[in-house]
């Protein structure tokens, strides 16, 4: 190999990868600024600004041509700066959200803020990897720092058991992950996602292509909490702290299935996917609404919402076209936006901060005309996750369903919006309890509610700037859906013919 | 007899499978990390295998993430079994059910 | 098209089976002779004095676990420090440097966090 000139594209690629490095850095000094000034208050401050700081930086990379930086490490260009844009917006909002409630349970350390970013950078190379070797590091970087972010409130029985059931599951699946990549990689001989439907053309490992793709899914599945792998999603969402449970549920979902996006797109030969995909996707969206259903707990119900909500986009990558991806993009921004606003409210909505993982719905009868913010933004946040117009719910499920009928998919997208009106039944629950029931009814209502803290201002503009950001996509979703469409059309579309 | 690939994938596949059913039949959690890393190991073989069949190096640079992954993989698996034991003095992952219905 | 299959089924069940046999044949195939001497801990040596459960520092743990990021971590240096010279012959040895300076600063933030937080501290 020549090795001549091998660093004369260092600055041009600091550059493409500028987002990305910066968090990196400012999450290394946190843990500096955490050694030396033990849980200083500026350190979520300082996050947050690289956070804001990259988030702007992509928002003028979103209409860059596609390319590659690191030695096709890592793609660049609109679809990269997208996929980071839903990820620093989800890690951005959850660590405002985070501050006030961390302190609440006392658990309020400096290195939790940087172990977000960590996280986050891990989701940034995850969802714009171009290489297998960089897709394991960014997915592993990521869920190393998740169980310990689930694990975080230690003392407590039911959140380190929850870090242990995520951690072997997810441990377990990795295995699985890897060796989907092992065989990808004994049957095409490349690692690089561009270049391996043409090294499969070369060779004739079918058979281990195959299995190796196999493999690599139930990995990617996992993840994303679809069925029949989504058994782990339920106990940790309840476990974990209620904001980072905000974060885990929208973030990790945004990057890996932006990951499985290029998988899909870039680096393996189309149309054998629709069916697994669509089974897939049926399974998901019947077993999260039926059994959010039952639930009586508010994090475990938003839990398996979102489990259905991976349904959903799994739906838009069944139809396996251009347009169905960038629905599916879509989908995971407004998803992100909907969900973090979601979670928010029931952590301000939590007594001691730790009744998260007990507290029931009963117990919040008519917190809607006490707590009018909460109420109210909890009202646009399920309406939005029902798919109400003109709410940016209803142009996410539009999104990744017009493409599936186009496919051919009709049964799937009517099961869609059947399991759709199912989810109704329980997001409406909630607010008729919010805001029809009084304390009077339910006896364990009346006893705590007494205890709810202060709105802290941080939250409460997170809270407006979620429900302004969904009324957006609800009415004029037409920008976003030609921005995300443009990654998969035009003269540069074909990002599986990268140079 | 001459060793071909073959003969690593499928030594590497056999040991893949012990540690699946490893987690799948054990109940001690150390002993599911265990074969956790079995698992890692066993797929660190097949790379390694195919990255020499096939004169390419890419194989052999995952291996060295893997180790570093599967390192702090351990670590961080080994205090939340630490704070669990602290908690409920056993490691049986039975008596891990605090979340039902 | 689903006979390309056949060899994968088949390589599938035989690695199945083949774990499965071995984790139950050496049950059934081993002779069990147990006898006063065999059952103890150590066949030739010293009698074990006391429990084996007995309770110690979790600090052990904390330092192994220390122990054994930090010297995983290492092994990207080898190959790095395999492939020096040829850096240094393409004229690359600044770059290289750096890179791997930068690796050593990131691992330093964490040997400099381990102290402060008193992770390294016995007693």
């Amino acid at each position: 190999m020549d090795l001549t000139n091998i660093y004369a594209s260092l600055p041009a690629d600091l550059v493409a990868t500028f987002s990305m490095v910066l968090v990196a850095l400012v999450a290394l000094a946190l843990v500096v600024w955490d050694a030396f000034r033990n849980n200083a208050p500026g350190i979520p401050w300082a996050g947050v600004v690289a956070l804001g700081v990259a988030i702007v930086w992509e928002l003028f990379a979103l209409g860059d041509a596609p390319g590659t930086a690191w030695y096709g490490m890592v793609r660049t260009g609109g679809f990269a700066a997208f996929v980071n844009i839903v990820v620093l917006i989800g890690a951005l909002l959850s660590i405002i959200l985070s501050v006030p409630y961390l302190r609440e349970i006392r658990h309020a350390h400096g290195e939790v803020y940087a172990i977000i970013l960590f996280a986050t950078v891990g989701m940034m190379l995850l969802g714009t990897a171009n290489n297998l070797v960089a897709v394991f590091v960014g997915l592993e970087t990521m869920s190393i720092s998740l169980y310990i972010l689930t694990g975080l409130v230690r003392e407590d029985e039911g959140a380190t058991e929850s870090a242990l059931k995520y951690f072997l599951l997810g441990a377990f699946s990795t295995g699985f992950f890897l060796y989907g990549i092992a065989l990808l990689y004994g049957a095409t001989g490349t690692m690089d996602l561009a270049r391996m439907s043409e090294g499969l053309a070369a060779g004739e490992n079918l058979v281990m292509f195959w299995a190796g793709v196999g493999l690599l899914l139930v990995g990617f599945l996992f993840k994303v909490s679809a069925a029949p792998f989504h058994m782990w999603t339920p106990d940790v969402y309840q476990g974990a702290p209620t904001t980072l449970t905000a974060y885990m549920s929208t973030a990790t979902k945004a990057a890996t299935f932006a990951s499985l996006i290029l998988v899909l797109y870039a680096a393996l030969p189309p149309e054998r996917w629709t069916m697994v995909l669509a089974v897939i996707a049926v399974l998901t969206m019947v077993v999260g609404n039926v059994l959010a259903i039952a639930q009586q707990n508010v994090k475990r119900m938003l839990a398996y919402s979102s489990i259905a909500h991976a349904g959903y986009v799994l739906v838009g990558l069944a139809a396996g076209t251009p347009a169905g991806y960038a629905g599916a993009l879509f989908y995971l921004l407004v998803y992100s936006i909907m969900n973090i606003g979601a979670f928010g409210v029931m952590a301000l909505l939590e007594w001691d901060g730790k009744e998260g993982q007990t507290q029931t719905l009963n117990s919040l009868a008519g917190i809607g005309p006490r707590k009018p913010l909460l109420g109210a933004t909890m009202v646009v946040f399920m309406f939005a996750l029902v798919g109400f117009p003109p709410l940016g719910g209803f142009w996410g499920k539009v999104a990744v369903f017009a493409p599936a009928v186009e496919a051919g998919l009709t049964w799937l997208v009517i099961v869609g919006v059947l399991a759709s009106a199912v989810s109704a039944y329980y997001y409406l629950r909630v607010l008729y309890v919010f805001w029809m029931r009084s304390p009077e009814d339910e006896p364990e209502a009346a006893a705590v509610q007494d205890r709810v803290f202060a709105v802290p201002v941080t939250s409460a503009a997170v809270l407006i700037v979620c429900v302004v950001l969904l009324l957006y996509f609800g009415v004029r979703p037409g920008g976003i859906l030609e921005t995300t469409a443009s990654f998969f059309a035009g003269p540069g579309a074909s990002m599986a013919l990268l140079p | 007899m001459e060793i071909t690939l073959n003969w690593y994938l499928s030594l590497s596949a056999v040991l893949f499978v012990i540690g699946v059913l490893g987690v799948l039949m054990r109940r001690n959690a150390i002993v599911i990390l265990m074969s956790v890393e079995l698992m890692l190991n066993a797929v660190n073989l097949t790379l390694v295998a195919l990255s020499q069949a096939m004169g390419d190096v890419a194989g052999q640079i995952l291996v060295f993430f893997v180790m570093a992954v599967a390192a702090a993989e351990a670590a961080i698996g080994l205090a939340i079994i630490i704070a669990l034991f602290r908690k409920k003095v056993t490691v049986d992952v039975n008596e891990f059910h605090l979340f039902k219905y | 098209m689903l006979t390309d299959f056949v060899p994968l089924f088949l390589m599938m069940a035989l690695a199945l089976g083949l774990a499965l046999s071995l984790l139950k044949l050496h049950q059934l195939l081993g002779p069990k002779r147990p006898n006063l001497i065999k059952t103890a801990a150590y066949e030739s040596g010293m009698d074990p004095i006391g429990t084996a459960r007995e309770r110690y520092s979790v600090k052990f743990y904390l330092v192994a676990m220390i122990f054994i990021v930090f010297d995983v971590e290492v092994v990207f240096l080898y190959p790095w420090a395999v492939s020096f010279r040829d850096f240094l012959a393409a004229d690359a040895g600044l770059g290289v440097m750096m890179v791997v300076s930068f690796f050593i600063l990131v691992l330093g933030i964490g040997l400099l966090y381990d102290i402060k937080k008193g992770g390294l501290e016995f007693e």
